[in-house]
């Protein structure tokens, strides 16, 4: 509850210091500290559950260790985002406040669609989250790719809102007590009436689409690929891990006495992102493309969530969107001071900028999973609840093939750093010493949560 | 202190892993490699003295040490040097000083990197053979292949990169099936109920793994997931492909770990995981597995006839013994378990051996095809001396090191099946005609141009081969210690 008045009442202030404020550098430093003030307050709910406002919400919103700690790791990534590209958001156009002010709403947005109990919040959490996001892919207004992506994300992304909407009309016409709240759907566990079951189907649509798992994922390399990057930064780690956790919410308060009976739907979901996600990497040329269809790799794994939905499960999500955040804004963040974001742009880092190189390695050795970092446990603790649940062992063994699949197209980045020479002296990476510094600061944590993860998930438990 | 404090598997461990991250701080090339040099041979100290504290009764909790780790999950760090572990560990410890003396003249680019790397695999190797815990097991897995794949890209020959990622790619794949394995047994071993009271819904333990409750049919699939890995790390007969053309293209001493103690890793995980796991899986899947041994061995042992390239050629003879090995150890007969551990010591002492020999044939002369050298001998009549010694060995004459253990391996096989026995002595046959060919063609005959300049071995080289034919004719006239040594854990692995 802290979270969500904190952030609007922040982006709001923002919004108007932006019209007396001249200063340039005044955003990032008023960003920073909103995002600790958030952190802080967000931080004291999930400690003492000390609330700041208390306001009517009529069960509308409901809080719990889980969704806090969850949005303790959003604002954490924010905060490391602003941290490390907080100067690239400065350089996306003129409006320098609005770009803050507008992150600020999306995230208050995700503060919404963690912690809601009623499908008009969820609508409503959704909206405050995408809306801004089509405005800053297009903020660098006149690149006409981002200007495409933009309309694509916007004409698509409203389209699934519209199924969505639908999805929640037929839910509450079909559901025996006409609610809206998802935690008294009363839904039987027998047939289902036909109603039902297409206000399910649609909302599995719209919640796929946001979070970008195939066959609804066809926005996402161009969108990725055209937005500023250090927009493409947040939308890949904090957009995607909300609304997967969204997903869960919803679908797992409203629908999971009938777990059984969506699960294999689920199973075939994550094959087709896994497949759709890695195969096309592999021929990406762009590293940023690339990272745009690993991150619908990375959806394949966090819909196990989904599919096992059990303790793990749920521990696993935070897991898995911390450790896959952190190594997605190392790689975006580097690729946001790269003027060549192809393979050959990374080529012989190793020899002319080590530490940045070291970092980045470490990101992609987290997202392939290779133990002792986060990614690895993360992978671990999906593969581990599907296990639990005691069906579809097949789709534990296609998971992992597809992650040996995703060595491919990380490790060419890893070659490319160490293993080629460089074209001069990588002029084109444009990094401050203190850039390479918090880049490693992000590399010790993703380790840290590989060595051990209950520093973050302890807290879920207090 | 010991014991008590910090216990050998530890040191194990933790020396070479410490000792690995120095070296990338340290800029001077001789510097590290004397650095370098110096921590090898402080482990293989280390790991000489913890031969002495093997009686677990008499010693209890020197070579054995558990923390809880990941505690909610029932995962401990839980390391365990038995008698095959401790073997294997003093193996590592053995070569690595090995490695390091006879590559000690070699000028070597980014030297700190390298002698880095070299010693975090060793970390990495020494702690899968002292895991006691799955978890811990996979860690340390891929703990020695992370920083192998960094050793064999950076340094060697040209095409090494693409080879590279072949082995890379073949070992992920294999270890991420094994995950699954790990992960399907984890979720079906009992409680685990910790000292202080509390409990994990799972464990990890190896003793856990035991007690798993899998029907026959879940042994039988979990078996191939579990091998999926060991097979690639071996490698065994289809899996092998990746492995002549790593050796070949990765620098020297790298080749030395891969060949003479990685491939350990893939036996190792036979005796460890796979027969005391899945019992009914290797009994009902363990013939198939001798049939691909086997016929890798054939297969590896002919290639290795034609081979002109003499690092293709000492790749392939390695397929074809670990395919023997592999092959005695699920016999699950205690003579060919006995013969297989055995034959794991000696079969690193002397290919490495092999490696350092050709190496050296190649650095001096700068070819390393068979057919463009020759007499060899006289120009360096020492390196002849102890390539006749290490080339004995690798056919297993008798009163060299090799000869007990494929004697032992023989006789399992022998009584499990002739048609594999038989098959065996036709290998070994194969093996004499390679490597004596070899000898013949490379040291005897008519000296070439590329040898007319070259000197012969210098005193660090000297060293290094003398101690490996030290340890041929020490472990070939008197093996009893070593088999002693064994016994018990052996025993225990055995088919009553």
């Amino acid at each position: 509850m802290n979270a969500i008045v904190f952030t609007a009442l922040w982006g709001v202030i923002m919004m108007i210091a932006g019209a007396f404020v001249r200063s340039t550098t005044a955003p990032r430093y008023m960003g920073m500290l909103g995002i600790i003030l958030v952190f802080v307050v967000n931080a004291m709910e999930l400690t003492s559950g000390f609330s700041l406002f208390t306001l009517p919400t009529m069960d509308m919103v409901r809080s719990s260790t889980f969704n806090l700690t969850f949005l303790a790791v959003v604002f954490g990534i924010t905060f490391l985002i602003f941290l490390l590209n907080g100067r690239d958001i400065e350089k996306i156009g003129k409006h320098k406040f609005e770009y803050f002010a507008i992150l600020f709403f999306i995230l208050c947005g995700v503060s919404l669609v963690s912690t809601f109990n009623n499908l008009l919040l969820l609508f409503l959490g959704i909206e405050i989250m995408t809306i801004p996001l089509y405005i800053l892919t297009g903020s660098d207004k006149r690149n006409l790719v981002a200007n495409e992506a933009a309309l694509k994300y916007f004409l698509l992304g409203s389209f699934s809102t519209g199924l969505m909407l639908m999805g929640i009309a037929f839910l509450y016409g079909s559901n025996p007590v006409a609610s809206f709240y998802i935690n008294n759907m009363q839904f039987g566990v027998g047939a289902l009436p036909v109603l039902t079951v297409i206000g399910m189907l649609l909302l599995l649509s719209s919640m796929s689409f946001k979070v970008s798992v195939a066959p609804f994922h066809f926005w996402t390399p161009d969108v990725y690929d055209g937005a500023p990057t250090v927009v493409t930064s947040f939308m890949s780690s904090v957009i995607k891990i909300a609304g997967f956790f969204a997903f869960l919410r919803l679908f797992e308060n409203a629908f999971g006495v009938m777990h059984a009976q969506w699960q294999m739907l689920i199973a075939l979901l994550i094959v087709a992102t896994l497949l759709v996600g890695n195969i096309t990497a592999i021929f990406q040329q762009s590293v940023k493309r690339m990272m745009a269809y690993s991150s619908i790799a990375q959806a394949g794994f966090m819909l196990f969530a989904l599919f096992a939905m059990n303790d793990m499960a749920r521990e696993g999500l935070v897991l898995y969107s911390a450790a896959y955040s952190l190594a997605s804004i190392g790689v975006f963040g580097v690729l946001a001071r790269m003027d060549d974001i192809t393979y050959g742009g990374f080529n012989g880092m190793g020899k002319t900028h080590p530490l940045l190189a070291l970092g980045t390695t470490v990101c992609l050795l987290s997202l392939t999973g290779i133990p002792l970092t986060a990614g690895f446990l993360a992978k671990f603790y999906m593969l581990a609840s599907a296990v639990q649940t005691g069906v579809y062992f097949w789709l534990v063994v296609v998971a992992v093939l597809f992650a040996a699949v995703s060595a491919y197209y990380y490790f060419r980045v890893i070659r490319a750093i160490y293993f080629k020479s460089p074209e001069g002296n990588n002029e084109g990476i444009k990094v401050s010493r203190s850039f390479e510094w918090i880049l490693l600061l992000i590399a010790c944590l993703i380790i840290a949560l590989g060595i051990n993860p209950e520093w973050l998930l302890g807290w879920m438990f207090i | 202190m010991l014991g008590t404090y910090i216990t050998f598997p530890e040191l194990l461990i933790w020396i070479p892993l410490l000792a690995g991250i120095l070296c990338f701080f340290i800029k001077e090339e001789r510097a590290v490699k004397a650095f370098a040099l110096i921590a090898s041979v402080l482990i293989l100290a280390v790991s000489a003295i913890a031969l002495f504290y093997a009686d677990e009764s008499k010693y209890p909790g020197y070579n054995q040490v558990s923390y809880y780790w990941l505690k909610y999950l029932g995962n401990a760090y839980h390391l365990r040097l038995d008698s095959i572990g401790l073997l294997l560990s003093f193996l590592t410890a053995l070569s690595y000083p090995l490695i390091f003396l006879s590559s000690y003249k070699q000028p070597r680019e980014n030297a700190g990197k390298f002698f880095g790397l070299m010693l975090l695999t060793q970390a990495g190797i020494l702690g899968v053979f002292s895991a006691y815990d799955a978890l811990m097991f996979y860690f340390f897995w891929e703990l020695a292949l992370v920083p192998a794949y960094f050793l064999c890209s950076m340094w060697g020959g040209e095409r090494r990169v693409p080879v590279t990622f072949k082995f890379f790619v073949y070992t992920f794949t294999g270890s991420l099936l094994m995950l699954t394995g790990i992960i399907y047994v984890y979720m079906h071993t009992p409680e685990r109920i910790f000292s202080d009271g509390t409990s994990a819904m799972h464990s990890f333990s190896y003793s856990a793994f035991q007690a798993a409750s899998l029907s026959a049919k879940e042994q039988g699939w979990l078996f191939w997931l579990f091998f999926a890995a060991f097979a690639v790390k071996m490698p065994i007969f289809p899996f092998h492909t990746w492995q002549p053309d790593t050796y070949d293209q990765s620098a020297t001493p790298v080749t030395m770990v891969l060949s003479g103690i990685m491939v350990k890793m893939g036996l190792f995980g036979l005796l460890r995981w796979l027969l005391p796991v899945f019992p009914e899986g290797v009994a009902h899947y363990g013939n198939v597995v001798m049939w691909l041994a086997v016929i890798g061995m054939v297969y590896a042992s002919l290639i290795a006839m034609v081979q002109d390239n003499l690092k293709m050629m000492v790749a392939y003879s390695s397929i074809a013994h670990v395919g023997l090995m592999a092959a005695a150890i699920l016999t699950q007969e205690s003579s060919g378990l006995q013969g297989a551990v055995l034959q794991m010591f000696n079969h690193g002492i002397n290919i490495i051996g092999l490696w350092i020999v050709v190496d050296l044939i190649e650095r001096k002369t700068g070819v390393k095809r068979i057919s463009e050298l020759g007499g060899v001998s006289h120009k360096a009549p020492a390196l002849t001396i102890f390539v006749v010694i290490i080339g004995m060995a690798n056919i297993a004459l008798p009163i060299t090191n090799a000869f007990v253990g494929e004697f032992l391996m023989f006789s399992s096989l022998f009584s499990y099946r002739i048609l594999f026995a038989v098959l065996t002595l036709v290998c070994i046959v194969l093996a004499a005609a390679y490597i004596l060919s070899m000898i013949r063609k490379v040291f005897y005959g008519e000296m070439v141009s590329s040898v007319k300049s070259i000197t012969d071995i210098s005193l660090m080289e000297k060293i290094a081969l003398s101690v490996i034919v030290l340890f041929i004719f020490v472990l070939g006239i008197y093996p009893q210690p070593v088999l002693q040594f064994t016994e018990s854990a052996i025993q225990a692995l055995a088919l009553k």
